[in-house]
């Protein structure tokens, strides 16, 4: 492949001139806590979980395969860059964060697994990304709402692709079915974590930026149970919830995942590529 | 996957052009393989529209019988609508 030419100052000028107005400012109420704090748990949530579909790129069953966990994991990543631009700045708060800092919830970092495990993992998150997000839609909150507005359809799309697989490897060989209900065991202790409400999203739902998650539990829970009917498997009886992601209590995992998303900006700080 | 099927992807690039044939995908059903078409085929805005069809579903001429189906065309100038002026504003013909 030839290389591309050298960027030259006159085409710096160009690049400076066509730049939107305001595209890097900082935001604008970075200070209000609350605000961020919120940005920052959603922003995190698509991070991290966008990071874990990456480790899949090269790996999936087939390459149709790789390119759609690929393209779900982009959509994810560019969801954080604009949620975590609106808490703060995206690199600093991806790159120069440690694991205690991270406010995303359990379900989203832990490990891949087998492809069942991931689909899983993918339908359990992304159901309630969808709800949530078509709910914050009418956020107070301008950026945020616009945020939801455009990330919502590429949500949908992530979580009827998701359904789509759980339905096939759950009603497919005993093999398949076998590993889908390991990932669902697997799975299910992080569920509660999604509606669970602290002070700070209480505070957040007050000032009208977001959204009270157990508005749409019950939506949520008939939702799963019948798109696992279809898969042919049964609801999994609840477990001892886990919790503790949003308050920067991690498992073990979150902090091999960030050793690997942070170790070029951390061992070359300020790169340009 | 070894024993998924294969299946032709024929993408719509804009409201009014007919679908064009793109490429093919694996995949083990019609549902999927119109996922793994949009995901392979329409990532960068290519597409309006997406057709999917099982490629052991296309009856395909011979290529041995090219010199019966084609060459007799090649001498046949007359059938080509190039004698017209197009005016500019037409597209797409």
């Amino acid at each position: 492949m030839p290389s591309l030419p050298p960027i030259r100052p006159e085409d710096v000028a160009v690049a400076e001139k066509t730049r939107p107005h305001g595209a890097f400012d900082p935001p604008s109420d970075a200070h209000d806590p609350v605000r961020a704090g919120y940005l920052m748990r959603l922003g995190d949530d698509a991070l991290i979980l966008g990071q874990r579909l990456s480790e899949w790129c090269g790996h999936a069953p087939s390459v149709e395969v790789d390119l759609s966990l690929a393209n779900v994991a982009l959509d994810l990543i560019g969801q954080a860059t604009l949620l975590l631009n609106e808490a703060g700045d995206a690199d600093t708060l991806a790159f120069k964060r440690d694991v205690l800092d991270f406010r995303n919830c359990w379900l989203v970092e832990q490990p891949n697994g087998d492809f069942a495990r991931t689909m899983v993992r993918q339908l359990l998150f992304s159901t309630w990304q969808h709800m949530l997000y078509q709910r914050l839609t009418a956020s107070r909150d301008e950026a945020l709402a616009g945020i939801a507005a455009k990330a919502v359809k590429e949500v949908a799309y992530h979580r009827e692709l998701a359904a789509e697989w759980v339905i096939r490897l759950g009603d497919g060989t005993e093999e398949s079915t076998k590993r889908t209900l390991d990932g669902l065991a697997w799975c299910w202790r992080f569920v509660p974590e999604l509606f669970e409400v602290d002070a700070e999203v209480e505070a957040a739902v007050s000032a009208g930026i977001a959204v009270d998650p157990r508005d749409f539990e019950a939506e949520y829970r008939a939702e799963i149970t019948r798109a696992l009917g279809e898969a042919g498997l049964p609801v999994p009886d609840d477990q001892r919830p886990i919790l503790g992601g949003r308050r920067g209590h991690h498992s073990e995992h979150l902090g091999h995942l960030l050793a690997i998303m942070q170790y070029l900006p951390r061992t070359y700080p300020d790169a340009k590529w | 996957m070894s024993d998924w099927p294969l299946w032709e992807v024929f993408v719509r690039s804009k409201g009014g052009l007919a679908h064009r044939h793109f490429g093919s995908v694996h995949a083990p059903d019609a549902e999927i393989a119109l996922r793994h078409a949009r995901d392979t085929y329409t990532r960068r805005m290519e597409g309006v529209s997406l057709w999917v069809v099982r490629s052991s579903d296309i009856v395909a001429s011979d290529p041995d019988d090219a010199g019966q189906l084609f060459e007799p065309a090649a001498d046949k100038v007359y059938r080509h609508p190039t004698f017209y002026e197009i005016p500019d504003e037409v597209k797409h013909i």
